[in-house]
């Protein structure tokens, strides 16, 4: 049974068991193409079983082929359809954990975040990547504070609440948020 | 009703007269580098310049036929601000002159509403490419929400420095695009995409290097693939996170038939329509001012002079979207 087609991967779920498929796209050249699916599927299987080690509750990845994986079914609701300043402030120091672990999430959405009974699990670890460099953990948060701002209403609150959070986890909560509005700044027509 | 409009933000300064239905004049004139990329103070003093005869000529047109115009729009920012201060203050005397309200316009709004109002796309995820700028945008409560955008240099500044180190002349996307249709095969350069977030800086740096050692033509197809496809992939996002049914293109860079080609296989891949206005409604343009003038003029909206200060760094989701979700 497919349960969701994302814009690059279909997802069906059978006994339990999750299957993403990374679909190839024909808008792009070949090889370009094949190289991402490949290296996307390879560092979420890896990276979504490590980042539990770090206390960020995942999946468990069962099986993977060359552009495709298995995993366990995680039920419940995208923090997307009920995100509230509490749980931000839980995201917050989620991510925290996550960085702590050396690890950037690369796609840090609130379609990638469930909330199961009271855990939030991360999902979506193909843009993920093995970094502690205040840049690229200012970009992972950038990247979350930018979905608020586009997608939800009292976008400051859960900013806010995210900042809570993930200054009681994160190895360098100051630098990382300072970072933050460095980059908000950058890219900009001046 | 008819509005007068005055574009002139970087490259262009370009004047025109639009009323409901269409575009009934406009005049440009555009400033070339001798060489390198766009001189900020050479820009601003090329408007002032052509300022006279651009807007004298619409002026004209519009007594020749008996036209009055309601209003004066022009481009507030973002752009360069010696440019922008050129234009405002043409603006300004214009409005005085005419005795008719001043209207300050978003460049970057301005490129959405006129594609829209030209092409017939209604509510959009919005592809924004240009020299300077990068962003992908949808309308949300209100405002046109940025959803991604790059981190650090625009794909059109990206492709013109690539082009300038190999000694192609400014502006270098049409080149770039030309060679790439000679090339014969596909060179991996970084592909950078971070959430709904681009980076091109790195992938520049890249192809120049690889320009080395390979074909250029080889190397003109690579940059335009990879940039291209990390821009559709951040646009297909958008479409999926931000539950919009269309695509819309606008933006100097959108000229780049290939990247429209990508866009339109994407879409229609995904069960949506893909819409491209006409080429010369995506650059930098007049016509894209007045017409966001006008529906701005009529959903009651009005800039009085001591509010007319220009705008450099103005954010597309600065501006309230106060004339509707619907095309006007």
């Amino acid at each position: 049974m497919e349960i969701g087609r994302g814009a690059e991967a279909a997802i069906t779920l059978y006994e339990g068991t999750v299957k993403k498929y990374r679909m190839a796209k024909s808008y792009r050249q070949a090889e370009l193409d094949q190289h991402i699916r490949q290296e996307r599927t390879l560092r979420e299987a890896k990276i979504t079983s490590e980042a539990r080690k770090h206390g960020v509750p995942t999946p468990i990845i069962r099986d993977i082929s060359r552009f495709e994986l298995e995993m366990e079914y995680v039920s419940g609701a995208k923090i997307k359809d009920v995100i509230t300043p509490e749980l931000s402030e839980r995201v917050g120091e989620m991510v925290g954990r996550l960085h702590r672990g050396g690890i950037v999430h690369g796609d840090l959405t609130t379609s990638n975040m469930i909330l199961q009974g009271d855990r939030i699990y991360l999902i979506d670890f193909g843009l993920s990547y093995y970094e502690s460099s205040v840049e690229a953990q200012g970009v992972d948060v950038h990247v979350y504070f930018q979905t608020l701002h586009s997608t939800h209403d009292r976008a400051e609150e859960l900013v806010e609440a995210f900042k809570a959070g993930y200054s009681r986890t994160a190895p360098a909560p100051e630098a990382v948020l300072k970072r933050v509005d460095e980059i908000k700044a950058r890219g900009r027509y001046l | 009703m008819i509005v007068f409009g005055l574009e002139g933000t970087a490259w262009n300064l370009s004047a025109a007269l639009v009323d409901e239905r269409e575009v009934l004049y406009e005049k440009s004139a555009t400033y070339t580098p001798a060489k390198g990329g766009i001189h900020p103070r050479e820009a601003s003093q090329h408007h002032a310049e052509h300022m006279a005869r651009v807007v004298g000529d619409v002026i004209a047109y519009a007594r020749e036929n008996d036209l009055q115009m309601d209003a004066v729009a022009f481009s507030q920012g973002p752009g360069l601000g010696p440019c922008l201060r050129t234009v405002a203050t043409a603006a300004r005397a214009l409005s005085l002159k005419l005795e008719v309200p001043l209207l300050g316009v978003n460049h970057c709004v301005a490129h959405i509403e006129v594609g829209k109002w030209r092409s017939g796309s209604t509510d959009p995820a919005v592809i924004y490419v240009s020299g300077a700028n990068t962003q992908v945008l949808a309308l949300r409560q209100g405002r046109y929400r940025i959803f991604g955008e790059t981190l650090d240099i625009s794909i059109g500044n990206a492709i013109d420095k690539f082009a300038r180190t190999v000694g192609l002349s400014h502006p270098g996307g049409p080149k770039v695009e030309e060679l790439a249709g000679k090339a014969r095969r596909y060179i991996p350069l970084p592909y950078t995409v971070k959430g709904m977030d681009l980076s091109f800086s790195g992938l520049s740096t890249a192809a120049t290097e690889a320009a080395k050692s390979h074909d250029l033509a080889d190397v003109c197809y690579s940059l335009q693939e990879t940039a291209f496809a990390m821009l559709v992939e951040v646009t297909e996002r958008a479409m999926a996170h931000a539950e919009k049914k269309e695509a819309m293109l606008v933006g100097g860079v959108g000229a780049n038939k290939r990247l429209g080609e990508m866009l339109d296989i994407m879409c229609r891949e995904r069960g949506a329509r893909f819409f491209l206005p006409e080429r010369k409604y995506m650059g930098d343009n007049g016509s894209m001012i007045a017409h966001t003038g006008l529906i701005m003029f009529k959903s009651g909206i009005r800039t009085p002079l001591a509010k007319s200060c220009v705008r450099p760094g103005f954010r597309t989701d600065d501006v309230e979207v106060t004339w509707g979700p619907t095309n006007s």
